[in-house]
């Protein structure tokens, strides 16, 4: 291979500097009155504006719920299985006869629904195992919570309603 | 010697003034750093299409403030095996060397009070020019001794950077300081203010700066590697020495520094305002609104004079104002020099032209008496 000199002789006027260090404050100044008086920048002021990130984006858990606020969900445990990260665990539950008005369509129903958000690793697998798309991951994003207990979400939590994508 | 302040005979009225006068550049250079720190944060997220900080207070300008309290919240850490006498000095210094500097800098010709006459210039020292250098070249130590008495080696190599910057900078400013001085004939700043304050071929101001436009360019890039400011600011950096010569400071003797280099930029701006843009000769058009404002409110002659001084404090302040703002971009605008390229510039370039420069003005001043 050997090595490659790639290096050239500089012109007396590149060699000066002055003309290039220059132009580079001009390029600093107009962005100087940019931001000072026209107020142009590219930062997201977070908690007041937030990104809007894409319809794919995979954040937050939910399960969808029909007209009646009752889970899409029949505990077959196809997500449970599939996830990669382990972080699903389902106590599945026959529904009452009497409250079931679906039939055979939702025979069976989840009693608990966990969701270990620490352990989760948002590749949407769960998602695209649902027979139901009971299983969704929302666009939201903001999943700080201030103990480990929070972060395990429950079947209450799954329910929450979500318009569209979140 | 003209002595305006005897300690034999105390003149109550002088001393309130000496007083007076030193509170008020005091509070003047520790009042306009936070504003300084401010818009140096803010200043580089505009130029960098950022917003910079805003949230504490109006627009922003709390910040200092709040970083003010952070600092004094700090644990006052001192490394086990530092020098723990020079460790205390260093930051001292550093704050005290450039505020020392600006006593002998004049923001005005005088003020009429009664029957005295006031200069105001903290102290009028004859050799002026002589005892700002000392003061300035005094800003090395604190960074040498720093480096040296945390005992880290980090430090030691940011020292060692700072000293050897200086080294090769204090020749080139020193010779552009002389060139300028063969002009001026004289080591008192306010006599050169004096001198500058006509035109030059009627309409130009006579600044030193068009009498001598190479010194004053020399003397401008040395400001720059006396304050360590960028692109000269060889005793810190982040990426090779982890932070240079204060790394073992922190809490309120890292604020010392921090201060410091502000103070020294507002000394380095008023120095060459004073040297090379007229100093506190009002700025062209400024004498005309004296006279217009003077006439408006009928002011006798003390009033008179006493409305220039304020307006000479304006025209030294927005050029000292302006130099701070050029630093500022300067700095967000070029990257650091490497060691060798500073060296070549300081040693190969700024040291020769500054003494052609001082050949070229010593004929011009011989033949053609300046």
């Amino acid at each position: 291979m050997g090595t490659i000199n790639i290096s050239r002789k500089h012109s007396l006027k590149e060699k000066m500097y002055i003309i290039a260090i220059l132009q580079g404050m001009v390029i600093t100044l107009r962005r100087f009155i940019q931001g000072f008086f026209l107020r142009r920048h590219s930062t997201i002021l977070y908690p007041e504006q937030k990104r809007d990130y894409s319809e794919r984006f995979r954040g937050a858990h939910f399960i969808s719920i029909d007209q009646n606020k009752t889970e899409n969900c029949t505990a077959c445990f196809l997500c449970e299985t599939v996830c990669p990260a382990e972080c699903i665990h389902i106590v599945a539950e026959e529904r009452d006869d009497e409250q079931n008005t679906y039939g055979v369509k939702k025979e069976k129903k989840p009693l608990s629904f966990d969701i270990d958000a620490l352990r989760c690793c948002f590749c949407g697998f769960c998602e695209e195992a649902c027979p139901k798309d009971a299983i969704k991951l929302s666009r939201n994003y903001e999943m700080a919570v201030s103990t480990r207990e929070e972060a395990i979400y429950d079947l209450d939590f799954l329910k929450r309603e979500i318009k569209g994508r979140g | 010697m003209e002595n305006h302040f005897d300690l034999l005979s105390l003149d109550p009225v002088l001393v309130t003034a000496m007083l007076a006068k030193i509170i008020f550049v005091i509070a003047v250079c520790l009042g306009v750093v936070p504003v300084l720190v401010w818009f140096e944060r803010r200043g580089a997220a505009w130029m960098q299409g950022r917003v910079g900080p805003n949230r504490v207070g109006p627009f922003g300008l709390l910040q200092p403030l709040a970083d003010v309290i952070k600092f004094f919240l700090k644990e006052d850490f001192v490394p086990e095996k530092s020098d723990r006498f020079f460790y205390y000095l260093a930051p001292m210094v550093a704050l005290l060397a450039p505020l020392g500097a600006l006593t002998v800098i004049p923001f005005g010709s005088f003020v009429q009070f009664g029957d005295y006459q006031i200069p105001l210039q903290i102290a009028k020292v004859d050799t002026g020019v002589i005892f700002i250098l000392a003061f300035a070249g005094l800003e090395v130590y604190p960074i040498i001794v720093a480096g040296w008495a945390s005992n880290n080696k980090y430090s030691v190599l940011g020292a060692l950077r700072g000293s050897s910057q200086i080294v090769s900078y204090e020749i080139a400013m020193g010779l552009s300081l002389l060139s300028i001085l063969l002009v001026y004939g004289t080591f008192d700043p306010q006599a050169m203010v004096e001198y500058q304050s006509g035109t030059l071929a009627g309409f130009l101001p006579k600044w030193g700066v068009f009498l001598n436009p190479i010194g004053a360019f020399i003397f401008w890039i040395s400001t720059f590697a006396e304050t360590n400011r960028l692109p000269f600011d060889l005793p810190e950096g982040e990426a090779e020495i982890v932070a240079g010569y204060h790394l073992e400071y922190g809490s309120m003797k890292f604020a010392l520094f921090f201060m410091a280099e502000y103070v020294a930029m507002i000394m380095a701006s008023s120095l060459l305002a004073t040297l090379f843009f007229g100093g506190y000769s009002l700025l062209p058009g400024m004498g005309s609104v004296v006279q217009i404002l003077a006439s408006a409110f009928g002011f006798g002659a003390a009033g008179t004079q006493n409305l220039t001084a304020l307006f000479q404090f304006i025209s030294l302040f927005s050029k000292v104002a302006f130099f701070m703002f050029v630093m500022i971009w300067i700095r967000w605008t070029l990257p650091r020099f490497r060691f060798d390229q500073l060296m070549d510039l300081g040693w190969k370039i700024l040291f020769p032209l500054s003494l052609i420069n001082i050949l070229f003005v010593g004929c011009l001043v011989y033949f053609f008496k300046l």
